[in-house]
């Protein structure tokens, strides 16, 4: 009785970077905020480069408000559509090429709340998402953002979200 | 108030991420915006129905709320967001403007609570609200 052999690790790696491109890339305003995602793994960072247009407060100057609302929420829809794909891919449910074919349908927030902990400098931000509770119809997440330390948040957000329907499912 | 107002559209009209979104100022009063951001390609959540990203809209929201705060009577010289809780009640029209009226309805010596409704061209359902609370920063040397 022999294990069947792993598969090469670039091929692993392709699938994943690819799942998660398809995720990202089809998203205007992702694209508009320059929002890119660093993969290790199944964990995902966000990061936000600082960007002139980002400022909210020219005179100290800081990040827009509603850019890191926007920023935290990304990082949290991401997350979650994220770890209910990876689920899927490495069990072997889903079949990589329709990853590729057809944008996943992405969770609905129904509600964000935004705590701003200190001023957003005008540097590049990190955020990090973990689900608290994600069921068949709500999820529950929570996402911290940083910028030059870890340990010093300068935002963090919890949201409620209503996810998609599953594949065969009839949507609401 | 016309000296606070003045003051308020130029903090508003100063904002790069405001005049990047392609907010507009179309009112102004005590304690009072109302302020629109046209649909735009570059700002959709869900490119498969054109429908604008959440957080572009609550960008507006947010904007608009710490408008009404330095429109305040208590003519403060800055403010900043400490929270927002935003609502989303529907998916907003694609290709319509979205206009925020946001009300600073009670300001404390040091911060500010606020409450901001969105709407697309139907006024009759809006498409997301939230409330928050701001700081408060009021000019030297004048007290509550």
């Amino acid at each position: 009785m022999s294990r069947a052999r792993p598969e090469p690790v670039q091929v692993v790696k392709q699938r994943r970077d690819g799942a998660l491109r398809r995720l990202v890339s089809g998203v205007p305003y992702i694209q508009y905020l320059g929002i890119q995602f660093d993969r290790r793994g199944d964990e995902l960072t966000a990061v936000l480069p600082f960007d002139d247009k980002l400022i909210g407060n020219p005179a100290l100057p800081a990040l827009h408000g509603g850019v890191t609302a926007a920023f935290l929420e990304v990082a949290a829809i991401i997350e979650l559509s994220w770890s209910t794909l990876w689920l899927e891919m490495e069990e072997g449910r889903l079949d990589p090429a329709s990853i590729a074919a057809t944008a996943p349908l992405l969770p609905k927030t129904i509600d964000f709340t935004v705590d701003y902990l200190r001023s957003g400098l005008p540097r590049d931000a990190y955020a990090r998402a973990r689900v608290n509770r994600s069921g068949r119809r709500y999820a529950s997440v929570h996402v911290e953002a940083w910028q030059d330390n870890r340990s010093r948040l300068f935002a963090q957000a919890t949201g409620h979200f209503l996810m998609p329907p599953a594949p065969g499912e009839p949507a609401e | 108030m016309t000296e606070i107002t003045a003051l308020a559209r130029q903090f508003i009209e100063a904002i790069p991420h405001a005049k990047a979104l392609g907010m507009r100022l179309e009112s102004l009063g005590e304690g009072r915006v109302v302020m629109s951001m046209p649909w735009d390609a570059r700002f959709v959540g869900d490119p498969a129905t054109g429908v604008l990203h959440g957080g572009a809209v609550s960008a507006l929201m947010d904007t608009a709320s710490g408008a009404a705060v330095m429109c305040h009577p208590a003519a403060p010289v800055s403010t900043a967001t400490l929270d927002l809780r935003i609502d989303y009640f529907r998916p907003a029209a694609p290709g319509q403007a979205i206009t925020a009226r946001a009300e600073c309805y009670h300001v404390t010596r040091t911060v500010a609570f606020v409450r901001v409704t969105a709407v697309d061209e139907d006024e009759t359902r809006p498409v997301a609200a939230a409330t928050g609370a701001f700081t408060l920063d009021r000019p030297r040397g004048v007290q509550a």
